[in-house]
């Protein structure tokens, strides 16, 4: 394989009813300084039918240049259609780095391609970096739940492909000013594949909003102990704005819904403010909140894991420290 | 019906511990099992086989020691059990594994290919979709419910805002969500049975494969270095009354402005 | 010589831990609490063959050994006394009777029903008069054309009110003393039969102890299992399985207050450090443990022994009682381990610490134990 031909850092964008996910911005971004750092483009890969209004919002958010592939085929996520057109783009444009977020859509675009280009793609990255000298890509993941990280290189093969967690990234702030160029592509189907029917979407309110999306999160564990303790994180959530979320024992418990775990089986979260309450800080946690930008942590054993990664520790009993903390913020705010 | 459920032998991950003066992963004593969502996998192609009599075949690559949950998977009702085992599978990334796997699934026959949605050692929800495109069969992941009315099957994949379902005929492979589908435990009367019974033990040679495609040789992707991760630094902890403690927490966030 | 487990019994291990911390465990407290038999449970158990392990195939068993029906006890009794006792009162004293003496007919005709766990069964050997001398019965049966006519009252029966099969003892022949003594089989909806009052208990408090009552109650003549005036050593026999049965629960609930402690005292700190990490918890964990461990060797040598069919009566007496004791000194440490938590219902040792009463008393009590040790001591 002649390594030389492959070129710019292509990002999947992910659309769902042609709203773009907030993952795919968050690509763009590091995209950005990949492309960067390796003075190539950053090329946005938009799949999915009538969304040719949205790819200015791409360019703003880091990207230079567009392919849209605008086909009725591609309205609805199916394997087999995307694979088809996403197969086609990179045959013709010859990416050297392809990123797709680790969501159920490029968890299940991303490893299908793998085989149909005989390229490597690593999972769930969590940093990704140029190495200084050959100027590739280095994926950092995660494994053994969270007990280990690894850094994995396709060295070979192009283009290098890597699947990215939603909310490990950061987006760009958006520039309107940016300028960037939009190059359609119409890929041929092969319509006898078209296997699998999408007979319905259906969207469950699970009564929940994504605790990724949290500015500040309220987070119990064992700690906390049952359902009323957690009516007392509740009442504080409500004062500060945040959501409540939970460790994963809490979940098990049968306590917290799963959508609100935060940690490696979990959902990652980087709000501004993390308590971590009643938390001890299993590593398996750790690995879902440590970016948070300040995190308060209370639990009555001093020796607990958590105080390591806490930027503020509070030795003591979180049914005492956390209804007198609403109490006086009620009054304060 | 035939259908093939492909299974791993993972360590029990909520086990493994990082010790705390060499930093490293601490394996010992760590109990090797069948991976959570491949039991799953297995557990719907046992319900199909209640259903209409389906034959079910588990197969696994991975040491001499995955006997263990082929045994385990005949226990609880799998009628044939295939060791995929060879130095020559070893050192295999997802690709490489999906093209062992799809390799022996070659030569067999099978009407439907079940496997669990990812392995809880390396969760990379890989080798399934990558192996359905090695045998140029639709795919469908992240199963959380399947029906079957005799020609078609309705399946319910899970997504991060519901769920879709989606329907096809003729041959698939389903990746299965492991908390969609609690697995029978072993019978007593399986248990008895498990270890009188023959699992077959395939070598490289017996799977239709270049041997190029194999192991470390067949993947492209390469681990260049693994480490624990170092955690950040610790901030200061107080042990004060509870009084105290609100009073340093509110104005900690006051002089960073969070509040 | 090996202690280790071999493969099958090893996977069967595996199963039952899983199913006794995942289905077991969750209940316990509330069975215990309430009183109530589970019924849920023993479905499940049902399903997976648990109430027919050592029985063969052929009469729709499971066709595994004792070891493995002794592992599945104590594992159940590690997380619910409860629950393992019903296995083994089913399985012991009247699934292994009926197979040891019924005849082709009577195996067939029971066995595979009680094997699958769609009859549960029970035995009537314990009466108001005829506790630990046990050949002082009084419930009669006197053979009128084709039928047994019983009459009498048994007390303290494991299982009753639930039980779909009943071995019950009774006297055909006064004057020939034990000799005299025959055992039978009853169907539950046998005219005739009755439960009588339930008992209130101090442990396990779900298992379902109550009265028989025999009016006129007539069952057919092949209902006779063994021979007429072999009742005796069919009661004996059948207690000597049931201890292995008992053993197992009593080391089931002593490893159960043992994990329950390692886990508490690592995690209660006193002083400023955990309670496991003092010397004193260390040196009396590490006894209580080897008894523990001492325990389970007897309860496996007594099983295997009944496997390789050799004699195993004193093997049982032994493992009984050693594992009975033990685990009443085990709970009762555990509790003190707990402190003020562990005289709470908040904590499982406070309730496993009633139900290891009960090991030190029933299918003989520690010291027909000892009377049966030293009877094979000095010679009968």
């Amino acid at each position: 394989m002649d390594k030389t031909q492959y070129k710019n850092v292509f990002v999947f964008v992910e659309q769902r009813d042609g709203v773009i996910q907030s993952v795919a911005l968050e690509l763009l971004g590091k995209a950005r300084t990949l492309a960067d750092v390796l003075g190539e483009k950053v090329v946005a890969v938009f799949l999915g039918s009538k969304i040719s209004d949205s790819c200015n919002a791409l360019i703003e958010y880091g990207a230079d240049e567009v392919i849209l592939v605008d086909n009725p085929n591609l309205k609805d996520y199916i394997t087999e259609q995307y694979t088809q057109a996403v197969s086609q783009v990179i045959l013709n444009f010859k990416p050297s780095i392809m990123l797709f977020g680790a969501t159920t859509i490029g968890r299940d675009l991303g490893p299908r391609l793998a085989a149909r280009l005989g390229t490597g793609l690593t999972a769930d990255c969590t940093k990704l970096e140029i190495s200084e000298d050959t100027k590739e890509l280095m994926m950092t993941r995660p494994a053994f739940g969270g007990n280990l990280m690894a850094t994995i290189m396709c060295t070979n093969h192009r283009p290098q492909m890597s699947t990215v967690r939603p909310g490990v990234m950061q987006k760009m702030p958006q520039d309107k000013s940016r300028k960037g160029v939009v190059t359609p592509f119409a890929p041929k189907f092969d319509t006898s594949k078209f296997i699998v029917k999408l007979i319905k979407t259906v969207k469950e309110d699970k009564g929940l909003v994504d605790i990724a999306d949290a500015k500040v999160l309220v987070s119990g564990g064992r700690g906390v102990g049952c359902r009323e303790g957690f009516d007392k994180l509740r009442a504080l959530a409500d004062v500060l704005g945040a959501e409540v979320s939970s460790s994963r024992a809490m979940v098990d418990a049968g306590v917290m819904p799963h959508e609100r775990q935060v940690g490696q089986t979990g959902k990652t979260v980087r709000p501004d403010l993390y308590f971590a309450l009643g938390i001890s800080g299993a590593i398996q946690h750790l690995a879902g909140m440590e970016e948070s930008e300040f995190i308060v942590a209370v639990n009555k054993d001093k020796f607990a894991p958590i105080f390591k990664v806490a930027d503020l520790g509070i030795v003591g009993d979180v049914n005492k420290v956390v209804p007198l903390l609403t109490e006086r913020l009620k009054k304060k705010l | 019906m035939k259908i093939l459920v492909c299974i791993k032998q993972v360590p029990d991950t909520t086990e493994i511990k990082i010790d705390p003066v060499t930093k490293t992963l601490v394996r010992e004593g760590v109990p090797s099992i069948m991976n959570p969502d491949d039991k799953g996998g297995l557990e719907v192609a046992l319900q199909l086989k209640d259903q209409v009599g389906a034959e079910v075949t588990v197969i696994t690559m991975g040491p001499p020691q995955a006997d263990l949950i082929l045994r385990e998977a005949f226990a609880m009702g799998a009628d044939r059990a295939i060791l995929l085992t060879d130095r020559k599978f070893a050192g295999a990334d997802t690709l490489a594994t999906s093209n062992a796997l799809a390799g022996a699934a070659r030569t067999m026959d099978w009407d439907l290919i079940i496997t669990g949605r990812q392995a809880i050692d390396g969760d990379t929800a890989q080798v399934g979709p990558e192996m359905a495109e090695h045998l140029n069969i639709p795919q469908i992941t992240y199963v959380a419910g399947l029906e079957y009315d005799g020609k078609k099957f309705t399946v319910k994949k899970e997504t991060e805002e519901g769920y879709q379902l989606l329907e096809f005929e003729g041959k698939c492979l389903l990746t299965v969500l492991a908390s969609a589908y609690k697995p029978r435990y072993m019978s007593v009367g399986g248990i008895v049975d498990a270890y009188s019974r023959d699992v077959e033990i395939w070598t490289a040679e017996k799977i239709d494969l270049a041997e190029e495609k194999l192991g470390l040789k067949g993947s492209p992707t390469k681990v260049i270095k693994s480490f624990t991760k170092g955690l950040k630094q610790a901030g200061e902890v107080y042990e004060v009354d509870t009084e105290e403690a609100v009073g340093i927490i509110i104005s900690k966030l006051k002089e960073k402005y969070i509040i | 010589m090996d202690f280790n487990l071999n493969k099958t019994q090893q996977l069967f291990r595996q199963m039952i831990r899983e199913f006794a911390d995942k289905e077991v465990k969750p209940l316990a407290a509330e069975i215990d609490e309430q009183e109530r038999f589970p019924e849920e449970t023993v479905r499940k158990m049902a399903k997976l063959g648990l109430f027919g392990i050592p029985v063969p195939k052929e009469y729709g068993g499971a066709g595994g050994d004792n070891i493995m029906y002794s592992i599945a006890v104590e594992e159940l009794s590690r997380c619910c006394a409860t629950t393992g006792v019903v296995v083994s009162a089913h399985t012991s004293l009247c699934v292994a009777p009926i197979l040891e003496h019924g005849t082709e007919e009577q195996k067939m005709k029971y066995v595979p029903k009680l094997a699958s766990g769609e009859w549960i069964g029970a035995f009537g050997l314990t009466e108001p008069n005829a506790g630990t001398d046990s050949s002082a019965q009084q419930t009669t049966a006197v053979l009128e054309g084709d039928e047994w006519v019983l009459n009498g009252n048994k007390i303290f029966i494991t299982n009753a009110g639930h039980a779909d099969i009943y071995v019950i003892i009774a006297m055909t022949d006064k004057s020939l003393g034990n000799k005299g003594i025959s055992a039978f089989i009853v169907e539950a909806t046998t005219p005739g039969f009755s439960v009588g009052k339930k008992e209130l208990k101090l442990g396990i408090r779900g298992s379902s102890t109550a009265e028989l009552i025999f009016t006129n109650c007539r069952i057919p003549k092949e209902n006779l299992l063994g021979k007429v005036g072999g009742g005796f050593p069919v009661a004996m026999k059948t207690l000597d399985g049931g201890r292995i049965g008992i053993a197992s629960q009593a080391l089931g609930i002593a490893q159960g207050a043992m994990d329950e402690t390692v886990k508490y005292t690592k995690e209660r700190k006193q002083f400023g450090k955990a309670i496991a990490a003092f010397q004193n918890t260390q040196f009396q964990m590490a006894d209580l443990q080897t008894k523990v461990e001492a325990s389970r060797l007897l309860v496996r040598s007594a099983a295997f022994k009944k496997d390789q069919h050799v004699p195993y009566s004193a093997d049982a007496a032994m493992a009984k009682l050693f594992a009975a004791e033990t685990a009443m000194e085990v709970t009762t440490k555990a509790v003190q381990f707990h402190g003020g938590y562990g005289y709470t219902r908040e904590y499982p040792v406070e309730r496993m610490m009633r139900d290891a009463k009960i090991t030190e008393i029933y299918e003989g009590t520690s010291e027909v134990q000892r009377m049966v040790i030293a009877g094979k001591l000095f010679g009968k």
